[in-house]
């Protein structure tokens, strides 16, 4: 589903990603861990298409199709949703206006008609469910005013209304108490399915707890220098990233 | 020097412009009349028009435009023409009292010129009301918009020979809002000066939508005044919807003085014009007033528009909120200017200000300026004011959820425009309101589609 060849990407001059190689197929679910800094949140972007960067090389193949030739709407029309580490408020802009433009965008991307205003409230009241969002929230404007925990349980929402085939969650864990973290656990295991692909993306253990991984790959210096099963993750948790980082170094060296 | 003459240039002109039509303006009008205009020109002569470099006009240098060639009228022309022919309504479907304004006078030719109900309430022709009731319009008109150091309501008031006149007696509501439907058609460049006086005494309330309209392409100035008095404890809505084409330019001055506890709010939203200043001044003056003030503007080409306003706390425990905002794209430019001034007794008075704008491109320019004049120690004011962008990561945010570039500016501005729109009252006027601003942004609403000419550039 998802093939990263050599991916380099710089950001004001200075190089973070040095050279990803990464597949992932359909029903699958990586987890990519790493120490702060080490390039997880650039790769992350780099799928969704936030500009701020330049690749410098290698090649993103999403479906056959070249995915750095496509612009963020058509990558998320095409099945590809990130769930953003720190989600935007935007006053003024309900959170049903937003959700409906972007299901009916994605329906008329798809050559369907949009969604009649009473199938949406429906299918909505079905995916609230899902993470136990609080009704009110989708009242209120997009992420204004939402708490840590309610934004990225909002962005677990969006992900279940829009059906991805390719989630990308970055950091989804972080700023979570346990509560939250379980429901947006369950939230993303409800949402697994042999035809779609995740890929997740976290500092720590914790949310692979809830949500076992069938491969894990360390991110060190722009690199993936460690690839391995869910134990890779519990060796992390046991030992931190420091053996690996000295085992990267001390070959650089 | 050489401004020194083109000024005086100008204000000669309006005055022989005056002496010459001095009969024709007044004919038939009460000594009060006379006297006010005659105080008025000289006021004018006294005052001339702001310089290139007087601090409240910096950024519209309008004595230009006042001396280009116009035709000016001193009575009602006869154009005949079937009104649901040439224009169709913006803000339709409103169970609203219509009154037509063409060119600067009543028009009715079929109807009434000065409605009166059997609960006291007035409104229509002010001319018709000058006439028919002179103590009543005499001891309002000319009070409160002050000739001193206001060079525009002066030559309006020494020329303005009609408008719309309201009167809502004590304890009295309107029941229908009145929509007063400014419209400039002719087949030259043309100078219009109308007048609108709306008086509410105490306990009443109303609600008024004012619309200016081109309907021709020809070349338009025009300098409009409302005087508004707002009696103890009477509400009065204003919501005033400018929608001249490129080519015409506008001043507006609109004066409200408001007695104890009366409450007023006043929209603008500017959806299209040439070169439009907005004078606003609201004088709060007995305890517990309060006025919100609401402007919303949507520039792009190289339309300019300016508002100024004035809010004068001259009672204790008033309040007064003023939300500005505006987009401007293209080479468009704008000004905001906003005066708050808190006299000595107007202990715990509550001032608020803000004025945000949108720069979509980096040809706009946006000029924003408050200025607080505080001379009371307990009380709370506060003002801010914003020039930016649209912000690119809430835009990459709905980008990522399939919703596409252009469709995510459009909802971005929108939400901007909104935090203003929301604020209007009365639930149908919003949502016209919100219907055409979003067409505005479109580029659906294009000056003069309300209109059946389509008149070109």
């Amino acid at each position: 589903m998802l093939e990263i060849k050599d991916l380099w990407v710089k950001v004001e001059d200075k190089e973070i990603l040095k050279g990803i190689n990464l597949t992932v197929n359909a029903g699958e679910l990586h987890a990519i861990m790493g120490p702060n800094g080490s390039g997880k949140s650039t790769l992350a972007s780099a799928l969704a298409g936030r500009d701020y960067f330049e690749i410098t090389r290698g090649k993103i193949l999403y479906e056959g199709k070249d995915l750095l030739e496509l612009e963020p709407e058509d990558r998320a029309r095409e099945g590809i949703f990130m769930a953003f580490q720190y989600p935007v408020e935007i006053p003024g802009v309900s959170m049903v206006n937003f959700l409906r433009t972007a299901i009916n965008e994605h329906r008329s991307y798809k050559g369907l008609d949009p969604l009649p205003a009473g199938e949406f409230l429906k299918l909505m009241r079905e995916k609230k469910a899902i993470v136990e969002i609080d009704s009110d929230l989708t009242n209120r404007s997009v992420n204004e005013g939402f708490s840590g925990g309610e934004k990225k349980k909002n962005e677990i929402f969006q992900m279940a209304l829009l059906e991805p085939k390719l989630a990308i969650l970055d950091e989804t864990d972080s700023g979570l108490d346990i509560d939250a973290l379980r429901i947006v656990a369950k939230g993303v295991n409800a949402l697994r399915s042999p035809d779609n692909a995740t890929i997740i993306i976290t500092h720590y253990q914790r949310l692979l707890e809830y949500i076992v991984p069938d491969h894990v790959h360390v991110l060190y210096k722009g690199r993936i220098v460690k690839s391995g099963d869910k134990q890779l993750a519990m060796e992390l948790e046991t030992h931190g990233y420091d053996w690996i980082k000295n085992e990267v170094d001390s070959e650089v060296e | 020097m050489k401004d020194t003459l083109e000024a005086l240039g100008t204000v000669d002109k309006y005055l022989a412009l005056y002496d010459r039509y001095r009969d024709e303006i007044g004919n038939g009008e009460p000594q009060f009349m006379k006297t006010l205009r005659e105080d008025a020109i000289k006021s004018f002569e006294h005052g001339g028009f702001p310089a290139k470099k007087d601090e409240d006009y910096r950024h519209t240098h309008l004595e230009p435009l006042f001396d280009r060639e116009f035709d000016f009228h001193f009575s009602p022309r006869k154009i005949s023409f079937d009104i649901n022919e040439v224009f169709r309504c913006d803000v339709p479907m409103l169970n609203a009292e219509v009154l037509l304004v063409l060119n600067g006078f009543f028009h009715n030719p079929s109807g009434y010129k000065l409605k009166e109900l059997e609960n006291g309430i007035i409104y229509g022709s002010l001319r018709e009301a000058i006439r028919l009731h002179p103590g009543l319009v005499g001891s309002y008109l000319g009070k409160n918009a002050s000739l001193q150091n206001e060079t525009f309501v002066s030559l309006n008031t020494a020329f303005a020979q009609d408008g719309i006149f309201l009167y809502v007696p004590d304890n009295r509501h309107l029941e229908i809002p009145i929509q007063i439907i400014h419209l400039l058609l002719s087949d030259k460049n043309q100078m219009v000066q109308h007048r609108n006086l709306f008086v509410l005494g105490q306990n009443a309330s109303a609600e008024v939508i004012i619309c200016d309209h081109t309907l021709s392409p020809h070349m338009y100035l025009t300098n409009s005044v409302t005087e508004i008095h707002s009696a103890e404890n009477s509400q009065l809505d204003v919501l005033r919807l400018q929608n001249e084409h490129n080519n015409s330019c506008q001043v507006t001055n609109t004066w409200i003085n408001q007695a104890r506890d009366s409450r007023c709010q006043h929209s603008t939203i500017t959806l299209h014009g040439g070169i439009v200043r907005n004078n606003l001044h609201a004088k709060l003056n007995g305890e517990g007033a309060e006025t919100n003030a609401l402007g919303l503007f949507l520039l792009d080409k190289q339309q300019h528009l300016d508002s100024f306003t004035l809010i004068e706390h001259t009672s204790p425990k008033c309040v007064s909120n003023q939300h500005y905002k505006g987009v401007l794209d293209d080479t468009s430019t704008g000004a905001f200017n906003g005066k708050i001034h808190v006299y000595p007794d107007a202990q715990k008075t509550q001032a608020f200000q803000a004025n945000k704008n949108i720069l979509l491109t980096d040809t706009a320019r946006m000029n924003s300026k408050p200025q607080l004049e505080i001379y009371a120690d307990d009380v709370k004011c506060s003002h801010g004011a914003t020039v930016g962008q649209l912000d690119e990561d809430a835009l990459f945010y709905l980008q990522s959820r399939g919703i596409p570039r252009n469709e995510s500016r459009l909802m971005l501005m929108y939400a901007f425009a909104d935090d203003v729109i929301s604020r209007i009252r009365q639930p149908a006027l919003l949502d016209r309101i919100s219907g055409l601003v979003s067409k505005r942004l479109r580029g659906e609403l294009t000056r003069c589609n309300n209109c059946v000419m389509h008149c070109d550039d």
